[in-house]
C-alpha cells in the first residue's frame, strides 16, 4: 500500500461525507437513430466514410480479388503488409510483395511498406466509422498505423451496426481496440480541417456483401 | 534541452506555474490590444461554434445525451473511492501498475522514476492537460530527460517556447504565417528541420511536422499519455484524437506511462456509448473523431509490454469537497465553452494564467490552486455570466453558477476580495459606460441561476476596448441561442 493511496482515498471520503446519494442514471436517449433495414444502414455507412475523405468501394466475394489488385496497382504499391489470417483469396490476383507480419519487424521496417490490407471487427453507420480488435484478419495496431495506405474491408451486413449503443456490446474491451473515422487529421491550424497527419493519409474502404 | 526563440515568446519559469502572471484584468486589456492575436482568435472560435452547432443538431436525443453524461458522472463522483478501487485491481489484473500521486510532485517523481528506470532519455508524448497541469515536461527536463509533444499544436507550442491558449487547439492564437515562421526557425535545433521551401498551406504545415515527428516516433522507447476516460469494470483506458501521432505514442513504445486525474473514472464500458457521442460533437464538432484508441493493461505481442498508470488528485478531492464546485468535475475537456465565450474571444487563453482557460478554466484552476495569489482571485469575474458555456456543456456544467458561488468566497476572504472587486470595477470602465450590458448579465444571472449571490456581480467584462461591439438588451444567452445555428 503507498501512502499516496491511502491519502487520496482518505481524501476522497472525507469529501463525500456529507454529499446527497447520486442514483444510477436514466438513459432515455436513443439506442439508434436509423432505420432498421440493413441496406439504409449500408448507405448511412458508406456517405458518413465518404464525408470525411475515405475512399469507399462496394463489392462481392466474387470481385473482391480484381478489386483490391486495381486498388494497390492505381496506388502503384510496390509491397503490401498482411495480417496473419488475411482471407487468402483477397490477395490472390494482386502483385505488390507481400510482407507477412513478423514480430521482428521494427517500426522502420514497417515504414518501408506501401500498403496494408485488414478485414475489422465492426463498422457503425452513424459516425462513420471502422473498429478494429486486433483478430486474426487485422493483426497488431502497429500494422495499420505505420504505413500510408490501408485499405479495410467490411463484410456486410454482418459486421455493420447503425449506432455507438448497438456497437458497444458487440466490442471486447479486454482486447486493444482502434477506431478509425477516416483517415488521420488535424484541426490545429486555424481550426481548419486538414487530412492527413501521422496515420494513414489513404484509407480506402472496401463495403463487401455477403451473399 | 532549448531551441532558438520564434518571434514572440513567453518564457517566464515553467508551465505549470505561470510565474508572475498578471492577475487576469492587465492580462485580458494587454491581449486585447493584440489585434493579430484577436484576428486569430475571432476566426477560430466562430468557424468551430457553427460547426458544433450542426454537428448537434443531427442527434434529436441531445438533450438525453446531456442528462445521462451528466448522472453517469454525478453517480461516479459520488462512489469515487469504490471506482477508483475496482480500476486498480482491473488494471492490475490486465497486466498493468496502477501508482497514486496526491500531488503534482509526487506525479513527477513517480514518472520520472519510471523513465529512469527504463535507462532512456528521451519521451514521446501524446498531448494531456494532466501533464501539462502537473508540469512534467519541466521535471523530466531537470532530470536530463528530453519530452517531445507530438500533437501538432503541442508541437507548434513546444517548438515557439510558447503557452497553450486552448484546451483542444493549444495554438489557436497562431496564425499558419506564424506556424511556417516558426517551424522554419526551430525544427532543425530539434531534429529534422523543416523543408527550405515550406509554405503557409495548412497542409504543407503539416506534411513538415510529419516528417519531424516521424523519426521520433520510430525510434520511441518510453510514451507518457492521459486518457480522456477510464472504465472502471474493465479497467480500459481510452484516448480519443485525430492526428495519429496518439496511435504512435500508446502502440510503439516498450513502455507507457498514463497519467490521469481521478476524476476520469467511469463506471461502465457501456457508458462510453454516450461520451463518445457527445464528446467529439462538441469538441471538434465531428461526428466522431478519426481515431479512438482503447487498451487494457498490456497484450501479447501487441504494444507496449510495461503499463503504469498513475492516477492524480492535485487538488481534484478540494474540489469534490465543495457542495457546489465539485460539479466541475463532471469536465470532459471539450472546450465548446471557451468556443462560445465572448471574453474568451476576445481576452485569449493566456490571460487566464493557467493550462485551463476560458470558462471552465475561470472555475477549475482557482478551485484546484486555491484563491490565496491575485490571478488566481480574478479569476472567478472573469466572465459575463452569460450562460452561453452552460448552454454548450455537454455535461451540464452550471459554470456561471460556480462561478457566482467562487465570487462569494474570494469576497468572504476579506479586504483581498473587496480589493479585487474595486480592481474589478475599474478595469471594466467599458462596462460602466454599457449599463446596457450590465444589466443585460445580471439579468442573465438572474434568470438562470438556482444559487443566487449575496452581491450583485459587479464586473461584467473584462475587455476593455472600443470596438468591441454592444451587446444586446436581451440577455445573450437567448441572442446567441437565436443566432448558433443561423
Amino acid at each position: 500500500m503507498s501512502t499516496g493511496r491511502d491519502r487520496v482515498l482518505a481524501r476522497i471520503r472525507r469529501a463525500l461525507a456529507d454529499a446527497p446519494e447520486a442514483p444510477e442514471p436514466t438513459r432515455s436517449y436513443a439506442t439508434t437513430h436509423t432505420s432498421d433495414d440493413p441496406a439504409a444502414v449500408l448507405d448511412l455507412l458508406h456517405e458518413n466514410l465518404a464525408d470525411y475523405r475515405a475512399v469507399v468501394h462496394r463489392t462481392t466475394e466474387d470481385d473482391i480479388a480484381l478489386l483490391l489488385m486495381r486498388l494497390l496497382a492505381e496506388r502503384g504499391s510496390q509491397s503490401v503488409l498482411v495480417p496473419p489470417q488475411l482471407p487468402p483469396h483477397w490477395l490472390s490476383a494482386a502483385d505488390p510483395t507481400r510482407i507477412h507480419d513478423r514480430a521482428v519487424l521494427t517500426p522502420a521496417d514497417l515504414d518501408q511498406v506501401a500498403s496494408v490490407v485488414t478485414g475489422c471487427a465492426l463498422a457503425i453507420a452513424e459516425t462513420g466509422t471502422i473498429v478494429l480488435d486486433g483478430g486474426p484478419d487485422q493483426g497488431r495496431r502497429r500494422l495499420t498505423l505505420v504505413p500510408d495506405h490501408h485499405i479495410c474491408v467490411v463484410r456486410a451486413p454482418s459486421q455493420v451496426v447503425a449506432s455507438l449503443p448497438q456497437a458497444m456490446p458487440r466490442l471486447d474491451p479486454t482486447r486493444p481496440l482502434t477506431w478509425i473515422s477516416g483517415p488521420s487529421a488535424t484541426s490545429d491550424i486555424e481550426l481548419d480541417r486538414v487530412e492527413g497527419v501521422h496515420g494513414p493519409r489513404t484509407l480506402e474502404v472496401v463495403l463487401l456483401t455477403e451473399s | 534541452m532549448s531551441a532558438p526563440t520564434a518571434r514572440t515568446s513567453y518564457k517566464n519559469g515553467a508551465n505549470s506555474t505561470y510565474l508572475g502572471m498578471p492577475s487576469f484584468p492587465r492580462a485580458a486589456h494587454a491581449a486585447v490590444r493584440d489585434t493579430t492575436l484577436r484576428a486569430n482568435l475571432k476566426h477560430a472560435t466562430h468557424t468551430i461554434r457553427d460547426k458544433r452547432a450542426k454537428a448537434v443538431a443531427e442527434l434529436g436525443d441531445w438533450a438525453d445525451l446531456r442528462e445521462a453524461g451528466k448522472q453517469i458522472k454525478d453517480h461516479t463522483l459520488r462512489h469515487l473511492d469504490r471506482y477508483l478501487l475496482q480500476l486498480e485491481e482491473a488494471v492490475t489484473a490486465a497486466g498493468g501498475t496502477v501508482h497514486w500521486a496526491a500531488d503534482a510532485d509526487e506525479a513527477n517523481r513517480i514518472v520520472t522514476d519510471l523513465v529512469k528506470a527504463t535507462g532512456e532519455r528521451e519521451v514521446v508524448k501524446v498531448k494531456s492537460m494532466a501533464t501539462q497541469e502537473i508540469g512534467l515536461n519541466e521535471a523530466l527536463e531537470a532530470e536530463g530527460i528530453a519530452a517531445y509533444e507530438t500533437d501538432l499544436a503541442e508541437l507548434i507550442v513546444q517548438l515557439g517556447e510558447d503557452r497553450p491558449s486552448h484546451i483542444l487547439v493549444p495554438a489557436i492564437h497562431r496564425n499558419r504565417g506564424e506556424i511556417r515562421e516558426i517551424f522554419t526557425l526551430t525544427m532543425s535545433a530539434w531534429g529534422r528541420p523543416a523543408p527550405d521551401d515550406l509554405t503557409d498551406r495548412p497542409a504543407d504545415l503539416a506534411e513538415a511536422a510529419r516528417l519531424h515527428l516521424r523519426e521520433k516516433f520510430l525510434r520511441a522507447k518510453v510514451g507518457i499519455s492521459g486518457a480522456n476516460f477510464m472504465v472502471a469494470e474493465t479497467g480500459t483506458l481510452v484516448v480519443v484524437e485525430s492526428e495519429g501521432n496518439g496511435r504512435m505514442c500508446l502502440t510503439l513504445p516498450e513502455t507507457l506511462i498514463s497519467v490521469v486525474g481521478i476524476e476520469k473514472v467511469v463506471p461502465t464500458w457501456r457508458d462510453l456509448e454516450v461520451f463518445l457521442q457527445t464528446l467529439p460533437r462538441s469538441s471538434t464538432a465531428e461526428r466522431m473523431n478519426p481515431y479512438t484508441s482503447t487498451w487494457t493493461g498490456t497484450t501479447d505481442g501487441d504494444g507496449p509490454r510495461a503499463f503504469h498508470l498513475v492516477l492524480l488528485d492535485n487538488g481534484r478531492t478540494d474540489v469534490l469537497a465543495d457542495e457546489v464546485g465539485r460539479q466541475t468535475l463532471r469536465c470532459i475537456r471539450c472546450s465548446a465553452c471557451l468556443n462560445v465565450c465572448p471574453v474568451y474571444e476576445r481576452a485569449g487563453g493566456h490571460a487566464y494564467g493557467s493550462v485551463y482557460p476560458g470558462p471552465i478554466g475561470a472555475i477549475l484552476t482557482p478551485q484546484l490552486r486555491g484563491t490565496a495569489s491575485e490571478l488566481d482571485a480574478s479569476l472567478p469575474f472573469a466572465s459575463s455570466l452569460c450562460g452561453a458555456c452552460y448552454e454548450v456543456c455537454p455535461v451540464a456544467i452550471d459554470i456561471p453558477e460556480v462561478l457566482v458561488h467562487l465570487r462569494e468566497k474570494v469576497a468572504d476572504q476579506g479586504g483581498k476580495g473587496h480589493r479585487l472587486e474595486k480592481a474589478a470595477m475599474k478595469a471594466s470602465g467599458w462596462v460602466l459606460n454599457h449599463p446596457a450590458a450590465l444589466a443585460t448579465a445580471e439579468r442573465a444571472a438572474s434568470l438562470t441561476r438556482k444559487a443566487h449571490p449575496r452581491r450583485l456581480p459587479g464586473a461584467a467584462a473584462w475587455t476593455n476596448t472600443r470596438d468591441l461591439p454592444e451587446l444586446p438588451a436581451a440577455p445573450f444567452r437567448d441572442w446567441w441561442k437565436r443566432n448558433r445555428t443561423s
